[in-house]
């Protein structure tokens, strides 16, 4: 019974007129995931998404390290609904999870006090004369892709099988804090069974991973991150999800959050460094993507079009177990195939052998 | 009530963050901050609920209100509707206003998070950029993030030709109007005003530390500086 238990979260998701907001961390460390969904929405799905040059951060991240006041960013929020507004969309996409959350929690706060709500529509008109309507729907990216999960699913070019064994492949999901923490009703499954992730995993083959700490946070915590000093905590709390999870031999994690697929990238290696502990098969990571990254090998997409040679972790093992047809002498590779040099080894690629 | 109490209620996360704790400390076993420093989001609630002005006010100078990671994990486990981190994020807001936020290492890093991450989006229009992350601040982003960095034109441009050039797409250099409206938002909205705050406080405290003021050299210290007392 408790397996379907997320069913009691549901929520609406646009089947259509995507507006992206782009997200500040995603585009910086995965430009090829954005790229992605783009092509996914835009050609595999032939659904209508604009791409807007005139959107900027939300400031989630300053907000979060409290050097951004609420009243701003609720403001800055606004001028993206203006800018969504005056392109003619309603629907939201959205390609963070810090920003998600600091969308719904701006709408929540305009409907529960009107009188906020005036003053950010004043305050927007006297900053840029601009004027907004509020979305009709905000969805994450992430809440579009398991949208159209089924449909992905039927032109798959690779099941999340192991070609070796025959079995599925086993998935560690993490939807990143503020996704349902925030706002359950918005996150689909709610903060206790969320689907989201699980729910691609399942429709494409695999099997999702359950371990104790599935709900714990990657470690970010925002200025526990930002300030040199204190970034002890961030790697202290995702080590404790990656000594939870390693036991379960999983093949592959995928994350809602680009923060958090960033660090439980980036603190495999540290932790490997500092300690000599991996986490994955022979020694080495266990690979991390993105939903995006996961969509398109599903769909047969080249790994370094999607930029997967931008992980610390290599991912080759489980392109190996799904079977993609890559060319490894081309990781490194830039445009028309040019060598620039390649990144200098660490332990967390080397392995045992 | 106490003043620091009706302020600190002024902040509609206060309203929604804070109604009745019964100190049953379910935020506190649930939070990662409270894993790993001597931290206890139940005593600060606990402690803000007296309303007692001296009781808050050692709050706003203390290490303790700058622990939390803010990933609101405490929010859906209260059974009374409470958010500790909204009443940290109101402590926080209340510290700088008033310039307690320099009296304790960790609330002195605010300089660094102002200069590095409130400037950048002034200047950019994005919290974080690649030429931003320098390698040599962030050790822990490994050898694939340094030839990341020093090839960021060849990298970025493979996914998008507009790279740090108008345009859509990833890493888009954002446009003047746009970054204009942003400045202006932030004029209008007071995010200039605890700029201006936080760097005030700042080069007061950088002095009485043997600073010559808020510099480079103050920044690198807020940045690095841990006295490793805070477990």
């Amino acid at each position: 019974m408790r397996r379907n238990s997320w069913k009691e979260y549901q929520k609406e998701v646009a089947d259509d007129r995507y507006y992206y907001l782009r997200s500040c961390i995603r585009q910086n460390f995965f430009p090829g995931s954005e790229k992605a969904f783009l092509k996914i929405v835009g050609e595999e799905l032939g659904r209508d998404i604009f791409d807007d040059p005139a959107h900027t951060s939300c400031t989630g991240i300053g907000y979060h390290s409290d050097i951004v006041p609420y009243e701003t960013i609720m403001t800055v929020v606004a001028r993206q609904f203006a800018m969504m507004t005056e392109a003619g969309y309603e629907n939201a996409a959205v390609s963070c999870i810090t920003s998600f959350g600091v969308y719904t929690e701006t709408l929540e706060t305009w409907n529960e006090f009107p009188d906020i709500e005036a003053k950010v529509r004043e305050n927007l008109y006297k900053a840029t004369g601009r004027e907004f309507r509020k979305p009709r729907n905000v969805s994450h990216a992430s809440d579009i892709i398991f949208h159209h999960r089924e449909e992905i699913g039927r032109r798959a070019k690779h099941r999340l099988v192991n070609r070796f064994t025959g079995e599925p492949l086993r998935g560690v999901e993490h939807i990143g804090c503020h996704y349902a923490k925030i706002f359950p009703r918005e996150g689909i499954g709610g903060v206790e069974f969320p689907y989201v992730l699980a729910g691609m995993i399942e429709a494409w083959g695999g099997s999702v991973v359950d371990y104790p700490e599935r709900r714990h946070c990657c470690g970010f915590g925002f200025r526990n991150y930002l300030v040199q000093a204190n970034r002890g905590y961030s790697v202290a709390n995702s080590q404790k999800k990656f000594e939870s999870m390693a036991p379960f031999k999983p093949d592959f994690i995928v994350a809602n959050c680009p923060g958090c697929a960033m660090f439980l990238d980036r603190w495999q290696y540290t932790i490997a460094e500092i300690e000599g502990t991996t986490y994955g098969e022979d020694g080495r990571g266990i690979p991390v993507l993105t939903y995006e990254e996961l969509a398109g090998l599903v769909l047969g997409y080249d790994p370094w079009e999607l930029g997967l040679q931008m992980h610390q972790v290599d991912v080759e093992p489980l392109l190996n177990k799904l079977g993609v047809d890559y060319d490894p002498a081309a990781k490194y590779l830039v445009t028309n195939g040019r060598y620039i040099g390649c990144p200098e080894p660490a332990m967390v690629n080397m392995g045992a052998e | 009530m106490g003043k620091y109490y009706d302020m600190l209620m002024e902040d509609v996360r206060m309203r929604e963050g804070l109604k009745a704790c019964m100190n049953c400390g379910v935020c506190t076993a649930v939070c990662p901050a409270a894993e790993f420093y001597n931290y206890d989001p139940r005593q600060i609630v606990s402690t803000v609920q007296t309303q007692d002005d001296d009781a808050i006010e050692a709050l706003l100078r203390s290490e303790t209100i700058w622990y939390c990671g803010e990933c609101m994990s405490c929010r859906p486990r209260c059974p009374r509707g409470n958010t500790p981190g909204y009443v940290i994020q109101a402590l926080r807001n209340l510290s700088q206003k008033l310039g307690f936020f320099t009296e304790s290492e960790k609330g002195r890093q605010q300089f660094a998070l102002k200069k590095m991450i409130g400037e950048h989006i002034l200047n950019t229009g994005y919290c974080v950029t690649p030429r931003m992350v320098l390698p040599e601040r962030h050790q822990e982003q490994g050898p694939v993030w340094k030839w990341i960095h020093e090839h960021d034109k060849e990298v970025y441009t493979m996914f998008n030709p507009t790279y740090m050039n108008e345009g859509p797409g990833a890493m888009r250099r954002i446009a003047d109007d746009s970054l204009q409206e942003i400045r202006r938002i932030f004029e209008v909205t007071g995010g200039m005003e605890m700029f201006d705050a936080i760097e005030r406080y700042s080069d007061k405290k950088a002095r009485e530390l043997g600073f010559d003021g808020a510099d480079e050299k103050y920044l690198m210290y807020t940045y690095t500086e841990n006295n490793n007392c805070h477990h």
